[in-house]
């Protein structure tokens, strides 16, 4: 038999006392049930973002990129800013739901579906801005290396910009189908338990008739393998690539050898940070307190704590390495005294305030399991990692070789406008996944729950004896204690046969067993244990009175007073009566 | 051989892994087994043999790294050869560096997509596919083992309740 055993030094992934069947009906909660006032509100203001967005950006197609800010110094501005940091939040999601499996943490697996939907819904974003930005996007096609009616002159695959396309749309689809796969059982956990003809049809259709054989699982598995390590190496790619597009460049502060890996660190610190923002809220919202726990936001802020590290130590070698180098343009980079004294010192500061000093606070274990701490850091690293794109866009070109053409940078409302609504979408597509969507990877759970779950850790951990009640005198506990231990098997034997004697027998030829789960407090293990005192039905839980119950904890050793505690015969009355 | 299997279904993995192998061990065939999780060691105790699916996406992912290969050589050296920054395109060897970035996204590219189809396909599950697991309770908190029926119907029931089943079914096979 498989072991369950896990370190009791290792806190618990699912708090509450929770079965199988509680995790499933947690999960689709938020499915089954309907959308309150807040969803509505949050869902209006996201919408009408996105509606202005889509506005602006039908300004731009429309008149043309003149309405932006651009000028011929400044000729990237937010929207490669833009572009930049929402693929650098898409990264978090494959972090989580691939580097995690590979490295075998079970703790990634409450929050691994919310992050890598956001992982799609922030690439969905990035790509909208490089497409805008060609002017004429109907023409977009022309990046796919297709025969022309320029004779067949081809795509120039020596180019970053032409790497990213590839890049990006195999991060996309590759995040995309990694993601479907693993809804899949967790669609036809919802389909099953669907009432209404409509939602029925619906998940049957998403859940692509997932039966859960044992062949699948063991296909599923490899599969959900064989992703993981497809996609970390395309993870490091992907903004590898996208730092290839500055780093290939010949203007100083872009053309630099350290920005692939510091790229993906930011990517990821930026994303862990987006991570946080939703998760903090959708707990609260949909209930989930008891899978995405305290243990989760401190293991995200310790992996935003090493990431930001990494930034820290790729600023400093930036500007030492500027001054070192003595070249007088390397001193108005983004990281220069220059940058720090110089028309956008604001926007240097901001960098440093929110990417370096703020998130230093969470070397503190009292802040770092502070929730709303958290959420107040991970807003602003979001600000933070959207200014050292700026500085690294903006402040790079504002000042270039020929100071005559030294300039600054205004956003026009258009700028304002694109960027917001991408936010909006954003938030659309997450609110919208957040009421149809299984949002915990349900089955994943379950695998982890009889060596993570706060109930079965403690049973173990307190030798089977969980949950010690809690009475008014401590003495009669120990007494029961040591009874249990000293019984015989013999007077188990006839405590068993005096307690199935006033609460009748069952007799498997002409009665069907009662599904005991149904009653509250009775899992599936303490269920197996009922079984085999002889006990299958409701109507002989209902017949239990006070000396039964103590007859039942004496057998069974643990789960003591639960049954008195939770009123099973009360309960059980109930059940056969419905 | 006829026609009927016995479901006997289970409220717990640990119970059902030990009852896969008692049946397994008094040689009846199990016909099938349906779980809400991936039990592990499940397949090993069923006799499954391992999958090959991670054998397949290597080969899926040479083919892309040739696709890539091919296309850029054809594309970039062949056909229209051009000379873009002073640096012109002469033999695919020595432009390589420039080409590495999309010969490693269409490897994976290929590798990725082409494992999940040839896995929906062995597996069987594509959009608009019915469900064919006997109890909608397998994909919430029960496991099902299907075991076939050869005339001993009496003696399997008492063996599976035996083996710790809480609910026991002989049915037509489907």
């Amino acid at each position: 038999m498989a072991s369950h055993y896990e370190a009791p030094i290792r806190e618990p992934l699912v708090i509450g006392d929770k079965s199988y069947h509680d995790v499933s009906v947690d999960v689709a909660a938020p499915i089954e049930g309907k959308a309150n006032k807040q969803w509505w509100m949050v869902f209006g203001i996201a919408l009408s973002a996105f509606i202005w967005g889509i506005g602006c950006i039908s300004y731009t197609i429309g008149t043309g990129i003149g309405v932006w800010g651009l000028n011929k110094t400044i000729n990237w501005a937010w929207d490669i800013t833009n572009f930049v940091w929402w693929v650098g939040i898409g990264h978090a999601g494959t972090l989580i739901s691939a580097v995690l499996l590979l490295f075998r943490q079970k703790w990634r697996m409450g929050i691994n579906r919310s992050a890598e939907a956001m992982t799609i819904f922030a690439v969905v974003q990035a790509g909208t801005f490089p497409i805008i930005h060609m002017g004429r996007p109907w023409l977009a096609y022309w990046v796919l290396p297709i025969p022309n009616q320029f004779g067949s002159l081809w795509v120039n695959f020596n180019s970053p910009l032409l790497w990213d396309v590839f890049a990006i749309s195999t991060y996309l689809s590759v995040s995309l189908v990694f993601w479907w796969t693993g809804l899949l059982p967790d669609f036809a956990m919802i389909r099953d338990r669907a009432t209404k003809p409509f939602q029925k049809k619906i998940y049957s259709l998403l859940s692509f008739g997932w039966t859960g054989r044992a062949k699948d699982w063991q296909r599923f598995e490899e599969v959900s393998l064989v992703l993981a390590g497809l996609a970390t190496p395309l993870v490091l790619s992907v903004h590898t690539i996208v730092s290839f597009d500055f780093a290939t460049s010949v203007v100083p502060g872009w053309h630099s050898t350290i920005f692939p890996p510091y790229f993906v660190a930011g990517a990821i610190f930026s994303g862990f940070a987006m991570v946080q923002t939703l998760l903090i809220t959708m707990r609260k919202v949909s209930n989930l307190e008891n899978y995405i726990t305290i243990v989760h936001i401190e293991n995200m802020n310790k992996v935003i704590l090493l990431t930001g590290g990494i930034v820290t130590v790729a600023y400093l070698t930036e500007y030492f390495i500027g001054w070192y180098s003595g070249i007088s343009y390397e001193n108005y980079t983004y990281l220069s005294f220059g940058a720090a004294t110089g028309p956008y010192a604001w926007a240097f500061w901001a960098l440093i305030i929110c990417n370096l000093i703020v998130p230093l606070s969470l070397w503190s274990k009292k802040l770092r399991v502070n929730i709303v701490w958290t959420f107040f850091v991970s807003i602003v690293i979001n600000i933070g990692m959207w200014f050292e794109r700026f500085d690294i866009i903006v402040i790079d070109l504002s000042k270039d070789r020929l100071t005559s053409t030294w300039t600054m940078f205004q956003p026009t409302f258009v700028d304002i406008g694109i960027f917001i609504g991408t936010i909006g979408f954003f938030f659309v597509l997450f609110l919208l996944y957040a009421r149809t969507f299984p949002v915990i990877a349900q089955a994943e759970v379950k695998s982890i729950l009889k060596s993570s779950g706060d109930n079965f850790k403690k049973h173990r951990d307190f030798g089977g004896k969980y949950p010690i009640e809690t009475p008014t005198s401590v003495k009669t506990v120990v007494q029961e204690t040591t009874e249990v231990v000293s019984d015989s098997p013999e007077e188990k034997a006839s405590k068993t046969t005096s307690l199935i004697d006033s609460l009748g027998s069952f007799d498997a030829s002409t009665d069907t067993a009662d599904d005991l789960k149904l009653i509250s407090g009775v899992g599936p293990i303490l269920e197996k244990t009922l079984n085999t005192i002889g006990i299958y039905k409701f109507e002989q839980v209902s017949k239990m009175t006070d000396k039964e119950y103590s007859l039942l904890d004496s057998i069974m050793g643990s789960f003591q007073g639960r049954a008195k505690r939770d009123n099973w015969a009360e309960q059980a009355k109930n059940l056969i009566n419905k | 051989m006829s026609s009927k299997v016995i479901q006997a279904m289970y409220n717990d993995d640990d119970v059902l892994m030990s009852a896969v192998k008692e049946t397994r061990a008094a040689h009846h065939h199990i016909e099938e087994v349906y779980t809400p999780f991936p039990v592990h060691g499940l397949d090993k105790a069923m006799g499954l043999a391992p999958t090959r699916l991670a054998i397949t996406a290597f080969i899926y992912g040479l083919l892309g790294l040739s696709f890539a290969i091919w296309m850029m050589n054809f594309m970039m050296i062949e056909d229209w050869p051009q000379n873009i920054g002073g640096k012109p395109n002469v033999t695919y060897f020595k432009n390589m560096p420039a080409f590495v970035p999309i010969m490693f996204e269409l490897t994976v590219f290929f590798a990725a997509h082409l494992m999940v189809i040839t896995f929906y396909m062995r597996s069987k599950i594509w959009p608009f596919k019915e469900a064919e697991n006997p109890d909608p309770r397998t994909t919430d908190d029960m496991f099902l083992m299907e075991v076939s029926v050869d005339g001993n119907e009496q003696e399997l029931t008492s063996f599976l309740k035996g083996t710790g089943a809480v609910e026991i079914k002989i049915t037509e096979k489907h």
